[in-house]
């Protein structure tokens, strides 16, 4: 039975990478006793697989992984279960069971929403300069961002990527592609519209939400929770 | 949600941030308001290997099931992190409530080897707190080390106000209480500490006074107060199986150098290696009962969420039900995916079997801990198994389908000839005809491969080699070469290899092992000149060390290279670590006679240690 767990990821957690975040729900998976499956051969381990994998410092309240489960009771007993025994910052909120042959949430992602917002500790209103000029950033024919790879440099038209982009109470709300077709991060929308604004830019400055996680095409974003039911 | 001691622009350009949040798994939370006791419990050196060790856990557990105390843990800040602490002025603060190390009463430091001793001058100084305890006054936490190096904790003496000699289960509710009083009263730190040394188990080095002789070596050890014990006894746990153990232990969120559960089945070793210091200091072996072990197994892996545990002892062959016990994690492995890790096994066919079932044959090794090349050798160092047993094991282990065995020893050990060095190539060179003659050809699959790695043999206190003199560093490298040589003329070469350790780290260790109070200014000098993470090869640095000793007037081979009179008077002579002084001295000289001399259990040889009153000295009874 193939379950999609839908999870928290907030506070002092933002500090915890994706494989570590992994490995603390494998634990976390056992210490509820849920009946997961194990993949065969000498060295089993569990059959789950994350949507998305979430850097450092970002907050969330819409990840999610699948897995595979030998035997479900139900989502409301397996919530329990599984927050019963979370540490402070993660949270499970949904579990549905998905159809046979659904496809796993890695590979259906194409969207993701997020909140900027500033960090306290940052002492100047840059995040407020960068509201004003969102209209402005938006009506370029496109926005040229030098992408790095590990051998060379190039430019790169991040424009496509960009869903939405626009203020929200004192922060910034941004849609943007996802996923294994088109991926565009929110850290490099903020670098290249500090840029525009010729700001100095500084991760740390700025904290990033992760809203939600979709899939399906840009104009009709489904939650990826929406795959599978309630059990 | 615990607002966290460092600023997210700090955090987000550090390696590794996780180190330094809390909020794991199974961390204790206490409301402040209710508590009487401040501790951190600290390990100096990075998170992943403090976390890690099991006594930190231990103790964790113990502070905390005390209401009126909570412990916190702390660890040594990694160079980048260490780097802005300085810059930026940052004291270094507890995982759990992220507070400032200044507000504990007590910070507790486990000391597991030497090199980590300028990590807890950086802890000391990233707290704010002064590094010599003379310079400490009263409403600073009281600073106290515990662990295997407190055998002979003179070297960093100076830089403690106390330590706790031997196995922390036992004395530390009455020092608590008295740091309680002392807190709450006028109480002076003198008198305090003049209180705190009359506990069993407590040394102060303050209220013990060294004197020297012209030559260097130590004249008397006397002691400030008359009221002061002259000795001081390592405390032993003697019910092993009433002793407090964490079932829930802390789980980190990045990976620790040990992922998995760690199951303590057994304390001290009944062997009698007699360069081994543990051997010696945790003595008497003290089993754990098999059916409690499973109940704690079980408990253990629930709480964790661990898929794996490992069992912790000297040498766990010489648990008595061992095969009961493993038997029963095996059956976990079918039932819940549990994976067990073994120690390091006598190899039989009950081993062999129990390994086949727990590892990949084909990726796995066989280890064989020969320490010397020839018997008469193994006979001088009391190491029990023979070439027979060696090459028995491997026998049966390649016919059970490995083909890779790795082999451990020592160059320097006492009395050791070019002949024990040519005996090194030779044990290999048959391990290695065994497989040849055993397995047929058809059945081979790739080279067997025989791994023979050589450390630096170093004098500990304690054992019946303190007296002993270290070899040189240039003689080590002669040594190792000519090992390296002979492997080289070898039948077999192609499937041999020889490794050998870093001289310098070994040296240091030397001097730092066997030293006295007198070093803790080196210690103190070479800190100050950046020397931190001395563990780390990336960070050590012997240059800076060896002009340290050089500007303080230290001779490394006066503390490394001289052997010692058994009549001299030993920078650790006034701690009393269970064997007496009289069984070690027969025993270096029935070392010099190559005799063997038979474990705890075939014969009482009478170390000392039937004086606590428990484990093997007393199987035979019950």
């Amino acid at each position: 039975m193939k379950l999609r767990i839908k999870y928290t990821k907030t506070g002092v957690l933002r500090f915890i990478g994706h494989l570590d975040i992994m490995r603390l729900f494998q634990k976390a998976i056992r210490r509820a006793k849920l009946d997961v499956a194990y993949s065969k051969g000498f060295s089993p381990h569990q059959i789950i697989s994350f949507a998305a994998p979430m850097p450092l410092g970002m907050t969330s309240e819409g990840e999610y992984f699948d897995g595979d489960f030998e035997s479900i009771t139900s989502t409301e007993d397996m919530i329990n279960r599984l927050n019963s025994t979370m540490p402070e910052g993660v949270k499970v909120l949904d579990i549905v069971q998905l159809q046979e042959g659904a496809k796993p949430s890695m590979s259906v992602v194409t969207a993701s929403d997020y909140y900027i917002y500033k960090n306290e500790e940052c002492k100047n209103d840059f995040l407020q300069q960068l509201i004003a000029n969102i209209d402005s950033f938006m009506s370029q024919e496109t926005i040229e961002i030098i992408k790095k790879t590990k051998t060379k440099e190039e430019m790169s038209d991040i424009k496509p990527g960009i869903y939405k982009l626009e203020k929200k109470d004192d922060g910034i709300y941004m849609l943007l592609a996802s996923g294994s077709v088109l991926n565009l991060k929110p850290e490099l929308v903020v670098e290249a519209l500090c840029k525009y604004s010729k700001l100095e830019y500084n991760r740390y400055d700025y904290m990033v939400h992760r809203l939600e996680t979709y899939m399906g095409e840009k104009d009709n974003l489904k939650s990826l929770i929406e795959a599978g039911n309630r059990f | 949600m615990t607002k966290l001691a460092l600023p997210e622009r700090i955090l987000m350009n550090i390696d590794k941030p996780a180190r330094y949040i809390g909020n794991e798994v199974n961390i204790v939370k206490k409301d402040l308001s209710n508590i009487d006791l401040r501790i951190a419990m600290c390990f100096p050196d990075v998170y992943e290997i403090g976390m890690s060790y099991l006594g930190l856990q231990i103790l964790y557990d113990m502070f905390n099931k005390r209401q009126d105390t909570y412990c916190e843990r702390v660890f040594s800040p990694w160079p980048d992190l260490d780097k802005v602490m300085r810059e930026e002025d940052i004291k270094l603060f507890t995982l759990e409530t992220q507070s400032p190390i200044m507000d504990m009463d007590m910070l507790g430091i486990t000391i597991q080897y030497e090199m980590c001793y300028t990590n807890i001058l950086q802890i000391l100084e990233l707290s704010g707190i002064p590094l010599y305890s003379k310079d400490r006054n009263k409403g600073m936490p009281i600073v106290i080390g515990g662990g295997p190096c407190t055998v002979n904790p003179e070297p960093i003496a100076d830089f403690f106000d106390m330590f706790y000699i031997g196995e922390g289960e036992t004395s530390y509710d009455e020092l608590l209480e008295l740091i309680k009083v002392y807190k709450n009263t006028d109480m002076n730190k003198e008198e305090f500490l003049r209180k705190a040394s009359n506990i069993p188990g407590i040394y102060v080095p303050s209220m013990y006074i060294i004197s020297y002789n012209e030559d260097g070596t130590i004249k008397e050890i006397t002691t400030k107060y008359d009221d002061i014990s002259k000795t001081i006894k390592r405390q032993v746990v003697t019910d092993f199986n009433e002793v407090s153990y964490p079932l829930a232990p802390v789980v980190p969120y990045i990976k620790a150098t040990q992922d998995r559960v760690v199951l303590e089945i057994m304390r001290g070793c009944i062997r009698g290696c007699r360069f081994c210091q543990a051997g010696m200091i945790y003595r008497p072996t003290r089993q754990k009962d098999v059916e409690m072990l499973k109940k704690y197994a079980r408990a253990m892996l629930d709480n964790t969420g661990y898929e794996e545990i490992s069992l912790s002892s000297l040498s766990s062959s010489d648990y008595e039900c061992l095969d009961e016990l493993l038997t029963y994690l095996i059956s976990l492995k079918d039932e819940d995916h549990v994976n067990v890790s073994l120690p390091s096994l006598r190899i039989d066919a009950f081993s062999l079997n129990v390994m086949s079932k727990v590892q990949d044959i084909k990726k796995s090794s066989l280890t064989f801990a020969a320490e010397a090349g020839t018997q008469r050798l193994r006979n001088v160092i009391n190491k029990g198994i023979t070439e027979e047993d060696i090459l028995n094991g491997s026998r049966q282990a390649f016919i059970g389908g490995w083909d890779k065995v790795k082999l451990y020893f020592m160059l320097g050990l006492p009395t050791e000839t070019d002949e024990d060095l040519l005996g090194i190539a030779e044990l290999a060179e048959k391990i290695s005809e065994e497989y040849f003659d055993a397995v047929p050809k058809e059945k081979r699959n790739g080279r067997v491969m025989i791994n023979a790695s050589a450390s630096y043999f170093v004098p500990k206190p304690f054992t019946p080699f303190q007296w002993a003199p270290m070899i040189l560093p240039e003689e080590f490298t002669r040594r190792a070469y000519y090992v390296k040589d002979s492997f080289m003329q070898q039948k077999n070469k192609k499937s041999l290899k020889f490794t050998y350790h870093d001289a310098y780290i070994s040296i240091l260790e030397g001097v730092l092992a066997r030293g006295d109070r007198r070093l803790s200014k080196t210690i103190y000098d070479v800190y100050k000149k950046g020397a931190i993470f001395d563990a780390w090869t990336e960070y050590f640095d012997m240059g800076r060390y060896k002009d340290t000793f050089a500007e303080n007037g230290v001779d490394i081979e006066f503390y490394t290279a001289r052997e010692r009179d058994i009549t001299e008077v030993l920078p650790w002579d006034h701690i009393d670590a269970g064997v007496t002084k009289k069984f070690l001295i027969a025993e270096w000289e029935r070392a010099k006679g190559e005799t063997v001399t038979p474990n705890c259990r075939m014969n009482c040889s009478g170390c000392g240690s039937a004086i606590y009153g428990g484990g093997v000295c007393f199987e035979a009874k019950n």
